[in-house]
């Protein structure tokens, strides 16, 4: 028998719900680039049609671009320098 | 084997970052100097054991992070996890996440900048316990691999993700605590509907 169209709707709700509950859970294995291409395609195909999705992960991505650039940017104090490469034979030039 | 010789030309490059890191680690300028040169002193030391061909970075943190937990950790032998709160998935996205939308057109990158300073970022990653920190530090700040943490710290892969998750959870509340002292998270911004725990009883914009 053939499912009526609210039913088949509601599954395809409980569907789309899972592909969040999964891609949420892996966002940050995406980020981190640590996902086999094959799950990274599928976290992109919901992202695609996943607005909430989306925002997580643009948000998130974001927010480690802001931290790791405001985290790098110390400037090595030239006596350090100046120290270690003495100690290690360096000749600056 | 690599040649000693060599060594300086090949790791000087990679001062920046190792300072930057040590600064992070020790919160302390003095500190990070000693840090640092204690660093490279024993990798220039040591160089004959490093397998040419393998990540290099990697290895002069593995020094860097192992010389910190030896020097620095002597006087406080604890665990630290149980200092950590347990704080909900994407806790600052639930509470700012709105912001550019609110804003037209503004990006979620733009908003952030404005939120916090560079000094507020720092001390944010610093507050966390070492343990996450470093975590945090070596995979966020510095791009490093689940696999090449767990290599320079000496754990596994599964205790990388479990820190690194736990740390970034924490780094975020401490963000938004800025972003709230600071009065530039607007009201009406907090307590999201599925708050976990007693977070989002914290008042805004006092």
């Amino acid at each position: 028998m053939e499912p009526v169209d609210e039913q088949s709707e509601a599954e395809a709700i409980a569907a789309h719900g899972r592909d969040c509950r999964e891609a949420l859970g892996e966002l940050y294995e995406f980020l981190d680039g640590e996902l086999t291409v094959e799950r990274k395609e599928t976290i992109r195909g919901h992202l695609d049609g996943c607005y909430d999705c989306l925002g997580t992960f643009d948000f998130e991505a974001e927010l480690r671009a802001v931290i790791s650039s405001h985290c790098r940017k110390d400037q090595v104090p030239d006596d350090l320098r100046r120290r270690i490469a003495e100690a290690l034979g360096v000749t600056d030039a | 084997m690599a040649d000693q010789a060599t060594f300086a030309e090949s790791a000087m490059e990679f001062m920046p970052s190792l300072y930057s890191a040590a600064l992070r680690m020790t919160r302390n300028p003095a500190d990070a100097e000693d840090l640092v040169q204690e660093t490279y002193l024993k990798a220039y030391r040591g160089y004959g054991s490093y397998q040419e061909g393998t990540n290099l970075k990697a290895w002069l943190y593995r020094i860097l992070t192992n010389t910190f937990i030896n020097r620095y950790r002597q006087a406080k032998r604890r665990p630290e996890e149980t200092d950590l709160d347990d704080v909900e998935d994407f806790y600052l996205y639930r509470r700012l996440g709105g912001l550019e939308e609110a804003r037209a057109g503004r990006s979620a990158e733009d908003e952030l900048l404005e939120l916090f300073t560079a000094d507020e970022v720092k001390e944010a990653l610093e507050a966390l316990p070492e343990q996450f920190r470093i975590a945090v530090l070596l995979a966020d700040v510095e791009g490093f691999s689940y696999k090449e943490i767990a290599e320079i710290l000496d754990i596994p892969i599964g205790t990388v993700m479990s820190r690194l998750h736990r740390g970034r959870k924490n780094l975020q509340k401490r963000l938004y605590e800025f972003a709230t002292t600071n009065g530039l998270v607007a009201r009406g911004t907090d307590a999201p509907e599925e708050t976990v725990g007693g977070a989002g009883g914290r008042a805004v914009g006092s």
